[in-house]
């Protein structure tokens, strides 16, 4: 579903970032993103939500070459993924039912579609009794569960997340771990950046590892679902 | 285009707009600015051309004025004469009482001004009426040559002096407005690149959202054009206000010095719905490509 050819991505000061990356995504796969801080996974991320170009290379998103997609369709293409930060990036001023619905009416949706769909995603993540808080009055965890709501909320085919639990204690991480396990179990693409070996060995799924811009392992291990403790 | 979009587009507009009111201000400003400018000098250069143009039809006829003391034969004499002058078609002759008449009737009110004079200042004039303008330079010359001729006025230096004044106001002008004009766009689009920055979090986030370009456009050219209509309607006011101040002004006491000019004069208030339009087209555009500039710089979009 998603492939990148002979991917090599060099800044404007000369720094090759990413080299000579091929890799392929299947539709429905869980992939982690691994390697040491520089290693080139937040640029990989940004080559596929056509934040950036390749300086050579191509990359395929289904039917779409990404690299020729124009200005003026990118944000069709990017309606297709749903994007996790690592700050969350909840607009301050909004509650958490507002920051949700915020992402539903930049594309679509009726009020009636809106006001159906915000309370399912809310409880998929566990807040269905925080919808009319404010961001500053939730906790980190709880602020990147509203973030993964809102990246949910319009069903994309693609879930991508850098880092989504840079911020956060192993505990909450876990739980948040758990909920992009559900999103995948339910067909959704997950492909996640992170330097937290602890939730790889938590969760094996495929692990691809970066260094120094480059592909150095690429290994698929089992699912969560043999994970041996807690559930 | 849906009404709930409208409905974003537009609060985040004024919402904008508010948050960044100075520098809104300053952009009303400016855009105001150009186009009082551009509003006097197509004022000027109308008015110019207009009273070229009247002058032009009394082009064909030209004013003899006679020396003091002339007497009656004399001037049955000279009118003869005149009248045989290759290319004239007819000569006219009005008294210097006729002329204190005609103008003591044009300054209406005001003419207990000329009853103080103790003599008529005013020339005996013949009008000669040319057959055809070519004639007016021999025709010209051969006047002042004669005696008693105290002067000859024909209008054509005049109406050529003022067709050239109105070409340098109006090329003057091209290049004031045009530096002006990039100068409001440089303020216009600084003032949206404020705005661009003040939410360039929430912008960030809608592109990854993938939001309509509607969404994360709209309200910044919005933006523009709220502040090109303000500072449009802000020249109007002050282009018709300060008209009509001036023109009140004048025709207090200085009225009657210029009745002649006056009539001649397009106001402001004739014009009024061309420059409704103009203005509101140039403030507009000003608006809008202000707000594409910093939009292209800070939002790659
Ligand atoms: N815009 C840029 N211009 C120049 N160099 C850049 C730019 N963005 C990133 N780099 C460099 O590219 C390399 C890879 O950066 P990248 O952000 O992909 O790393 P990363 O694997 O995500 O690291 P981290 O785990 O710290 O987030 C880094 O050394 C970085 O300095
Ligand atoms: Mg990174």
């Amino acid at each position: 579903m998603i492939e990148f050819n002979n991917v090599s991505k060099i800044y404007k000061n000369d720094f090759v970032a990413v080299e000579d990356i091929s890799l392929k995504i299947e539709a429905g796969e869980f992939l982690f993103i691994v390697g040491k801080s520089g290693a080139g996974k937040s640029t990989l991320i940004k080559l596929l939500l056509k934040e950036i170009n390749p300086t050579e290379g191509t990359i395929r998103y289904k039917e779409l070459d990404v690299t020729k997609i124009k200005k003026r369709n990118v944000a069709e293409y990017r309606r297709r993924i749903g994007f996790v930060f690592q700050d969350y990036r909840l607009l301050p001023k909004l509650t958490v039912y507002e920051n949700i619905a915020f992402a539903m009416e930049m594309i679509c949706c009726s009020s009636k579609n809106i006001r159906r769909e915000i309370p399912i995603v809310l409880s998929m993540v566990g807040l269905s009794d925080k919808a009319k808080y404010y961001p500053d009055e939730l906790s980190g965890g709880e602020q990147q569960r509203v973030s993964i709501a809102r990246a949910i909320i319009n069903k994309p085919e693609t879930i991508i997340a850098d880092e989504p639990t840079g911020n956060l204690d192993i505990e909450t991480s876990a739980e948040i771990m758990k909920i992009f396990n559900e999103i995948n179990k339910r067909g959704t693409t997950v492909i996640m950046a992170t330097h937290d070996r602890e939730l790889i060995n938590r969760c094996n799924r495929r692990v691809v590892e970066l260094k120094s811009g480059r592909i150095i392992k690429d290994i698929k291990v089992g699912g969560c679902e043999d994970e041996p403790k807690e559930d | 285009m849906n009404l709930k979009k409208t409905k974003y587009i537009f609060k985040q507009a004024f919402k904008n707009l508010w948050r960044n009111r100075v520098m809104g201000l300053a952009s009303i400003g400016s855009i105001a600015a150009v186009l009082i400018i551009l509003g006097f000098i197509l004022l000027i250069v109308l008015n110019i051309n207009n009273v070229a143009l009247v002058t032009k039809e009394t082009f064909d006829q030209i004013a003899v004025y006679v020396e003091e003391g002339i007497d009656e034969s004399q001037i049955a004499q000279m009118g003869k004469d005149f009248g045989e002058l290759e290319g004239v078609l007819a000569v006219g002759f009005e008294t210097k009482e006729y002329a204190l008449n005609k103008m003591k009737e044009d300054w209406g009110e005001d003419s207990y001004l000329l009853d103080g004079l103790r003599k008529n200042p005013l020339p005996n004039t013949f009008i000669v009426q040319l057959k055809d303008v070519s004639y007016a330079d021999d025709v010209t010359e051969k006047l002042k040559a004669f005696d008693g001729v105290e002067e000859v006025s024909f209008y054509e230096d005049a109406v050529n002096t003022l067709i050239v004044i109105a070409d340098f106001v109006k090329k003057l002008g091209v290049w004031l407005i045009l530096i002006l004009l990039l100068i409001s766009v440089f303020i216009i689009s600084n003032t949206i690149k404020i705005t661009v920055l003040n939410r360039r979090k929430e912008i960030e986030l809608m592109q990854y959202i993938g939001a309509t370009n509607g969404y994360v456009r709209g309200p910044f050219i919005i933006e523009g054009i709220v502040l090109g209509v303000i500072g449009s309607f802000l020249a109007i006011s002050i282009l018709i206000f300060g008209f009509n101040y001036f023109s009140t002004l004048l025709s207090g006491r200085y009225i009657a010095l210029l009745s002649g000019l006056a009539s001649y004069i397009i106001s402001v208030n004739l014009i009024l719905k061309d420059l409704i339009i103009i203005f509101l087209t140039i403030g507009i555009g000003i608006g809008i490509l202000g707000s594409l500039i910093s939009l292209k710089k800070f939002l790659s979009v």
